[in-house]
């Protein structure tokens, strides 16, 4: 035992070339991702910035009571929720829809120039595409145009100013940005079929509906179902970068979701105590999801995602 | 009569899935034509709202008022060297860490890996680690782009499961010849490693480009502001930036703020669409290599 452990103390003094690669790492990941968890002690604290940690008076569970009190808060929760059900009920089948009528093209050519436009707006900064949603939601906008020359609306409409468009805004400028890249790993599991599979179909019969059901859909129904799981486990998170960027005054509203309730009650209003508190409690809630995620995954590929 | 029903069907469907394909095409393509003819549209016809098609009279003094702009270039610069800097820091630390990683031979791998696994699944969030930089010091410094963006745990396990399928007689022969630890990572490992060094560059690349976040939590002095940020600050906030008022000064009210919003916009964006031919062929590939990892 104790040779085994000097054993180990000359290979560990024997590699410190490969040790002095590691170990920076390691206190990369310590100072960035550790100290911060430890300092989620301070949901417990009146915490102040300009104070040692140590000086501050513990409270308990103050902030936890404060919070689940807190009206805006309910609301950032069914925000979070709201916004994220659209795109999980709607947005979710749109890439694999996308995917797999792509896949019916018969030109190579035009299949690959499709696909690499599709994913251009993934690389769009949100901050520009965001400026162009909010031009065309304006007065005098695209969308405004469009709606007006059929006839959907007879005036103009500030659909930014008005908080009740805002959660379809959102999923309307998530879909349009993201739908092509987040068809690539679909349209990957695609292009790995078995092309026998196809023809084996065709000579049975099979028509082009009976083969994208039966084979295609079949085929890559893992890859559909732990993205799906993803997606559910990622409930209680928002696209920030956007919501960000789309949010103001008027929508608040409806555009405060949990991620920017956090923001706003910290940095806004200074209350790092009390966000910390809400930033604990969600982390809890989404470790329980990701856990549950990775529990049903092994259940349905016997796999687990990490 | 069979067949030719079944004919008519299908070619009705490809002629709908064409079109459909076409459509897709045209809504990705359109915002940043959008963009790019108001960009170019004459300042006395941007006051009568924007062009959905054609740019009334082409022009290209929103250019020429960007280009001008002290605070915009400097956002440039800033953009750029924190899109330079931050992506090679970023390559190398994860890189060497990753080839450490990668030894099964190595000591207390076991309990690094744990250690790695745990970021993943819990982090502190927003505020811990808002203020952990201020009191590191980062808050208003460069920095702050730079060293918290250094090392992602992704990365690293791409560099991993990639290190691995080189063949070890490589790495061995050259050890034979007295290479150190570092002079087979230097020597051997990375110049066989470069698609997966590409592909990395280029997703930290974008990550440093297009961000604006960063910028707006940690940044006040306009001397480090990145160019994201300001136009976060333009479009946003609607705030009046120094280079409007500029604008307004020399155009008079002849200028309005739109043209110059969408010729900054597309500065912002031209090395993303420069690059896009490279950043498609290997972001599509790390996916890919992203994916096969789970």
């Amino acid at each position: 035992m104790f040779q085994h452990k000097t054993g180990q103390i000359k290979t560990f003094l024997r590699q410190w070339q490969l040790q002095s690669m590691v170990i920076p790492g390691i206190v990369w990941m310590f100072i960035f991702c550790y100290i911060p968890m430890f300092w989620l002690i301070i949901a417990f604290m009146d915490y102040n910035i300009a104070k040692p940690m140590m000086d501050s008076p513990f409270v308990g569970w103050k902030h936890f009571q404060d919070f689940v009190t807190d009206d805006r808060f309910w609301r950032s929760i069914r925000n979070t929720l709201g916004m994220s059900s659209i795109k999980l009920i709607l947005g979710f089948p749109i890439p694999i829809l996308f995917a797999l009528l792509l896949n019916e093209i018969r030109s190579l050519r035009f299949k690959r120039t499709v696909q690499t436009i599709s994913y251009l707006p993934h690389f769009i900064a949100w901050t520009i595409f965001g400026g162009i949603m909010l031009n065309w939601l304006g007065e005098g906008g695209v969308i405004n145009q469009l709606l007006i020359a059929i006839g959907v609306q007879d005036r103009e409409i500030l659909f930014n100013s008005e908080p009740k468009y805002f959660w379809w805004i959102a999923f309307f400028s998530d879909t349009l940005k993201e739908m092509g890249w987040s068809a690539i790993i679909y349209i990957a599991a695609i292009s790995g079929i078995d092309p026998g599979l196809y023809e084996a179909a065709e000579l049975d019969g099979a028509g082009r509906w009976q083969r994208m059901w039966h084979i295609t859909i079949q085929s890559i129904r893992p890859t559909i179902s732990i993205l799906f799981i993803l997606a559910v486990s990622g409930l209680l998170g928002s696209n920030f970068d956007q919501i960000f960027m789309l949010k103001n005054n008027m929508n608040m509203k409806m555009a405060e979701s949990l991620d920017l309730y956090i923001y706003n009650m910290g940095l806004v209003s200074g209350r790092h105590s009390f966000s910390t508190a809400v930033l604990f409690a969600r982390s809890i809630v989404a470790l329980g999801l990701l856990f549950l995620a990775n529990f049903s995954s092994k259940k349905l590929n016997g796999e687990g995602i990490f | 009569m069979e067949m030719r029903r079944r004919f008519r069907r299908i070619s009705v469907f490809t002629i709908c899935n064409t079109l459909l394909m076409l459509a897709v095409c045209f809504i990705t393509l359109y915002p940043m034509y959008f963009v790019l003819i108001n960009s170019f549209n004459a300042p006395e016809q941007a006051l009568l709202g924007t062009v959905n098609w054609f740019p009334k009279a082409v022009s290209l003094d929103s250019y020429r008022v960007v280009f001008n702009d002290e605070n915009m270039m400097n956002g440039f610069l800033v953009t750029t060297l924190r899109t330079v800097i931050g992506t090679v820091v970023h390559v190398l630390f994860t890189a060497i860490v990753a080839y450490g990683m990668s030894k099964s031979n190595l000591i207390g791998r076991k309990v690094y890996m744990k250690i790695a696994l745990i970021t993943m699944l819990f982090s502190g969030g927003l505020i811990p680690t808002f203020i952990l930089m201020t009191k590191l010091g980062l808050y208003d410094n460069f920095l702050v782009f730079i060293i918290p963006a250094m090392y992602t745990f992704f990365d690293m396990v791409i560099f991993i499961s990639f290190y691995r399928t080189i063949p070890e007689s490589l790495e061995e022969s050259a050890k034979v010849d007295g290479a150190s630890d570092y002079g087979v990572l230097f020597k051997i490992v990375l110049p066989n490693s470069m698609a997966v060094i590409a592909t990395i560059s280029l997703f930290a690349a974008v990550y440093h480009w297009n961000d604006y976040y960063q910028g707006v939590l940690y940044i006040r002095s306009q001397e480090i502001l990145p160019l994201q940020t300001m136009l976060y600050k333009i479009i946003a906030e609607n705030s009046m930036s120094f280079m409007q008022q500029q604008a307004m000064a020399q155009f008079g009210a002849k200028l309005p703020g739109n043209s110059i919003k969408f010729a900054s916009m597309m500065v912002a964006t031209l090395p993303i669409l420069a690059f896009y031919p490279f950043i498609q062929r290997y972001l599509v590939k790390g996916v890919m290599i992203g994916a096969i990892k789970g």
